[in-house]
This record gives structure tokens, sequence and C-alpha cells, in this order.
């Protein structure tokens, strides 16, 4: 009789989403209290470590908004700064629950035979492109031949920079290393006529130098590097968390909700019953929070935390950013770009 | 006889080892069996079972210099071969460097001449107590990146220094002397080192030269004082009494000692990643960021040092063989 009863309510539980929703990982980060986001921590723009010792920039928002939505608390992330090697290594091993760490998603890395990672949505799309000193005089790959180029090992971009070079028939020395800070110091020092890189962070780096404008981006754009965060294999509930809630930052800027008027919207779709979609969003109606395992108010939260997309896009990257980047392909799918959201439904 | 009691068999000496020794060499197995077992399953669910198929594949990816034929079509284990040469070319050439180093420093400790002595041990004492990293960057970045350009290039006869590498003058085309000339703008000689590999063993050796000085500073002072005085008595100067009496003497010391620093030699040159030089390591690792078989790479990796190093091991051994006394 108890039994049945106790099996009753499990089944009712389970209807309804909330505690059905199976994840480890989810439950790790709500017991420790904290999410442990890998980033590059040296980017400008994307992640970078300032002095007062806080993170700033596109990826660490990314980290800020899932904590918010996950824990309630933006503040709630632990960084950790990783190298592009080390990178997959750490989340496969757990020391990070996500990447938000300017990472191109591959088909080899999205696979479980490779990297076996799983990605969410993009939130920038770049592409590689070659940094080169204005006084050296090179305009096109060509000008490159017999010279050598600086490239970070361990990143896309070197496998990229070898398959334009092979297939233009150039032959040039790729000289890697390790870190970024390293391949710029040797760019810097004049080892390499050239820097490669995703053109983001060419032009987060060329902000850092002592002068920046000495040094040209190339026309030249040699792939396709949708800069993607990343969670685990194998725990589909957090990839969903992950990705719903970067959706719902893109959604907000569709929807004109802002970190400034989130709370008005909240009590306009609390007071008025006919703005369904809204109260959907906002978690005010229906139950998407608990269909995802997160709190009914995740969407506000996380909007509240760092603003929508349009907004970290500016802060951190665009105009009001000394990167001062064109949102180009990053605007809204309804301004002709690739940033769109499924809908909330 | 019968009335002798046998010893029962669990008290018998002959038996209880034996029983003992299996039960623990089965208990060992058993744990092993146990560990294995739980890595091969773990690896399973996580989908990275041990397999060598990508070793097949196209690397794709460029090497900035190789002693061996490469592109970037070949496949994965001939970009392993060709980090494995660049690096046993650093620890072949570190080693000869920082013995020739190392026992020119040694053996100055003993030189008569008091400025010289004092050079020996402050080199030693610099050089031995900053960590080999912080070194090899000081190299790269400090001592060979401000090198002038090609076009400014530091010329001597039959040599020319640049930010680009090193061109020395060699035999080429039939044996022909042939020196280093200028093709727009880039230098081409029949023997250059690039600056990468130059900083490498630049570092390499005077580092590990310290710690060979040192060893051999202590074989020599560990010949009797007795024997340079024997050898002054029969009227001979400094150079042959080191060279024919207390060198032959001294190396039975110094050679078990050289064996540990050659062997951290080759292990320390596996810090060329960070000087941007092509080895082993450094192959391996964009090898395992494409791959994703971090296992397998590592395996390779700890398997190609250790067999570096137990080679020397080895070689040193018998080295030592020969110096040692034989007594009849």
């Amino acid at each position: 009789m108890v039994l049945s009863l106790l099996l009753a309510s499990c089944a009712s539980d389970g209807g309804g989403g909330g505690e059905g929703v199976q994840s480890q990982k989810m439950e790790t980060i709500r017991s420790r209290g904290k999410l442990v986001c890998g980033v590059d921590g040296k980017l400008p723009g994307f992640s970078f470590l300032g002095p007062d010792g806080t993170y700033s920039g596109l990826d660490a928002d990314t980290c800020r908004a899932v904590a918010a939505a996950i824990l309630g608390d933006p503040e709630m992330v632990e960084y950790r700064d990783l190298n592009s090697s080390e990178r997959f290594a750490a989340l496969a091993s757990g020391e990070v629950d996500m990447l938000a760490r300017n990472t191109t998603m591959t088909l080899s890395r999205d696979s479980a035979g490779g990297n076996g990672i799983s990605f969410g949505p993009t939130t920038f799309y770049d592409g590689q492109g070659l940094m080169a000193p204005v006084a050296s005089g090179i305009k096109t790959l060509k000008d490159l031949a017999g010279k050598p180029i600086c490239v970070e090992s361990g990143t896309t971009t070197e496998l990229n920079l070898a398959d334009r070079m092979r297939e233009q028939g150039i032959a040039y020395t790729p000289l890697k290393f390790q870190t970024g800070d390293q391949t710029y110091a040797a760019y810097l020092g004049g080892r390499c006529v050239a820097v490669t890189s995703d053109r983001s962070q060419l032009a987060a780096k060329r902000s850092s130098f002592p002068q920046p404008d000495a040094h040209i981006l190339l026309p030249e754009v040699m792939s396709k590097e949708p800069l993607t965060p990343a969670s685990i294999n194998g725990d589909p509930a957090w990839a969903d968390a992950l990705r719903w809630t970067v959706y719902a930052l893109f959604q907000a800027e569709e929807l004109g909700i802002t970190q400034a008027n989130v709370a008005a919207k909240v009590a306009e779709a609390k007071a008025n019953t006919n703005l369904a979609d809204l109260r959907r969003f906002l978690g005010v109606e229906g139950d998407f929070g608990k269909q995802l395992g997160l709190p009914a108010d995740f969407v506000p939260k996380a909007i509240a935390a760092v603003g929508n997309y349009g907004e970290i896009f500016e802060r951190n990257v665009g105009a009001g950013s000394p990167l001062k980047l064109e949102r180009a392909e990053n605007r809204q799918w309804k301004d002709g770009g690739l940033i769109y959201s499924p809908p909330f439904r | 006889m019968s009335d002798i009691q046998r010893v029962p068999w669990w008290r018998d000496r002959r038996v209880v080892p034996w029983l003992v020794q299996g039960a623990v060499g089965v208990a060992i197995l058993v744990v092993i069996a146990l560990l294995l077992g739980n890595l091969v399953r773990n690896l399973t669910a996580a989908g990275l079972l041990l397999t060598w198929r990508w070793l097949g594949q196209p690397a794709s990816f460029d090497v900035a210099e190789s002693l061996i034929p490469f592109d970037a079509s070949m496949p994965y284990w001939r970009v392993l071969v060709v980090g494995l040469v660049n690096s046993l070319r650093a620890i072949v050439v570190g080693l000869v460097g920082a013995t020739v180093l190392g026992t020119a420093v040694g053996m100055a400790a003993f030189s008569g001449n008091g400025l010289l002595r004092r050079l020996a041990r402050v080199y030693v004492e610099v050089i031995r107590n900053i960590p080999l990293l912080l070194q090899l960057l000081f190299w790269y970045f400090v001592v060979f990146l401000a090198l002038p350009n090609s076009t400014a290039a530091l010329q001597w006869p039959g040599v020319v220094l640049s930010k680009s590498g090193l061109y020395l003058a060699w035999f080429a085309d039939g044996f022909q002397w042939q020196g280093p000339t200028l093709v727009n703008d880039v230098w081409r000689a029949p023997l250059r080192l690039s600056v990468e590999f130059s900083a490498l063993i630049t570092g390499l050796i005077t580092y590990t030269g310290a710690f060979v000085a040192e060893v051999v500073r202590g074989g020599i002072a560990a010949v009797p004082r007795g024997q340079w005085e024997a050898a002054t008595s029969l009227g001979l100067h400094w150079s042959a009494t080191m060279r024919t009496v207390v060198l032959p003497q001294a190396l039975r010391v110094i050679v078990p000692g050289l064996n540990s620093q050659y062997i951290s030699l080759a292990k320390n040159s596996a810090l060329a990643v960070a000087v941007g030089y092509a080895d082993l390591y450094s192959v391996s690792e964009t090898t395992l960021n494409q791959t994703g078989r971090a296992l397998e790479v590592f395996l390779l990796l700890l398997g190609a040092y250790l067999l570096i190093d137990l080679v020397i091991s080895v070689l040193m051994n018998g080295v030592n063989q020969l110096v040692q006394i034989r007594e009849r």
C-alpha cells in the first residue's frame, strides 16, 4: 500500500519534469555551490583577468549567465585558466564543468570517437586571419612564401594554416608555441613575419600591443571558426541547460529585453496574462525551467546578470570596447546575421 | 622410524614459504587485474579504449624543421618519428657540448690561474641555481630574438648569425666548401641551425655543463694529492699531469656521475616546446589535440623517453666498465 503510493508519487513527479531531470553534473554544481568554468583568461574581450581580480569578456559573461541560471548568482563562478592544449582534457576529466574558452566547434571535437565533447550554441562566429607588421609590406598569403609564421600549437588555426598553404602550394615554416603569450612574444620579437589566429583574437591581442597601429590584419579569411561553449558528452540534461541559457540571451535581444528593463518586463508579464510568449519565456507561466532541471526564473536571472547577447557583444568586443569589432555575422538573424534562437515553446 | 612424528605441512619449512609467496603473488595479480579491469571498463565507458589506428592517418600539420623528408600529407607515425629525430639531434649535440664544456670548466677549477678558477666557480654557481626553463626562455627571447634581421645579419667568414638562424659554411654539392649566401632576403647555407634549436642547445649545454663540471671537479679532487706531486717531480707540466696522470684515474669517479647528468639532459630536452622547437613532445602535443588520443600519445611519449634514457644508461655502463681498474 505504502509502496504503491510512493511509486505513484514518483510517477507524477517524473511526468512533471523538474526533479525527474537526471544530471550528475548539475547536482555536483548545486552541491558545490559554484560553477567551474574553463576560460582562456588572457584574451581581452573574451576572457581576461583584470587588475582587480575579476574576469571580463564575452566568454566570462557566458559563464556568469549559466551560473545565474543554475545557481541564481552570477558571481558563483570559479574560473580556470586553460591553454589550448589543456582544455579538452580538463573538461573530460571533470576538472571544469564547462568550457567558454573561444573554442571552435569541429566534427572531431564533437564526435564521440574524437574529443567527445558536447557543444552549445555558437556565441561568436569568427574566421582565421593573419596579422603582420605594416612595415613588412605583406598583403596576401603569397607574400609569406618561405617565411616563418607563428602559431599557437593545439589549435585549429595550426591545421587551417597548413591546409591553406598546401592548397596554394606555398612553402612556409610554422613556429609553434605552447601558449598565446609565447606566440605573441615571438611575433613581437620579430622571429615570425606574421602570426595567425582567429581574427577576433588577433584584434584583441593587437589592442594590447605597445603600438597597435603598426600591425595590420590581412583581409584574407582562411577558415570558419564558430567559437562555442561546450560541456562533456554523456550528460544531456546539463548540455541542454547550457544550450538554452545561451539561447535565452539570444532570444532576449530579439525581444528587446535588456539588463536594465528585465525587472520591468517580468512585472509586465506578471500583470498581463495575455502576453503568453513573454510569460513563458520569463518563467512566469509554464514549466520550462523545471523541464531543464533549472529554476523557473532562470531566464530573467541570466539576463539580469549579464544582459542580452547584443549587450554582451557591445560591452566586450563591440563598439563599447577597445576591440571595436563589427557585429558582422554575429548580428541577429532578422538583421542578416547568424544569431538565432529556436522558439521557447 | 614410525614413531618419529612427522612435521605437519603447515609447519613444514619447505612448504610454508612456497605457500606464503604463492598467496602474496596471487593477491598482487588480483589487485593488478582489478586495476586494469577498472581502467579498461572506465575507458570503454568514456569511449577512450586504446587504439592505434590513428597512427596511419595523415597528420595534416607541418613541422618547422626536420632531418628526414616530411610533409603534411604523411601519417601521424611519421610526424612522431620526425619529432623523435629532432629530439635525438638536440640530445646528442647537447651531450657532446655539455661534456666538452663541463670537462673544461671542471679542470679549470684546478688551474694555477686564479682568475680562471674564480670564473669557473661563478659560472657553476650562477647557472645551476637558476631553473632551466627560465634560462631557455632567456636564451630564446632575450638573446637570440634580439639578433638583427636577415638583411642586417651579423657576418663573419663562413658564419652568419641572424634572427632566423645560424648559417654555417660546410661541404655541399660534391664536397665543395660553400659559404652562406643571401637570396631574396633569405639566407641559404649548407648548414643551418634555427634559432629555436640554437637557443635550446645553448640552454641545455650551459645548464648541464655546470653539473658536469661539478662531477669532473669531484672526480679530479678524488685523485690523491700524491699523484700530482709524483707527476710534478717527474717534470711533467700542468696539462701533461692532467692528461696522462690525473684524468685517467679521475674517470673512474666521473663516469657514474655523468650518467645521471646525461639522463637529466635527455629528459630536459622536452622543454624545447617552450622555445618553439619541434621536438617529440611538441609534435605529440599537436597530435594529441587533433586525435584526442591522450592515453596512447602519452604512452608513446613515456616509452620513447624511457627508451632513450635506458640506452644512455646502457652505453654509460659500458664506458664505466672500460675505465674501471681490472683487478686480477
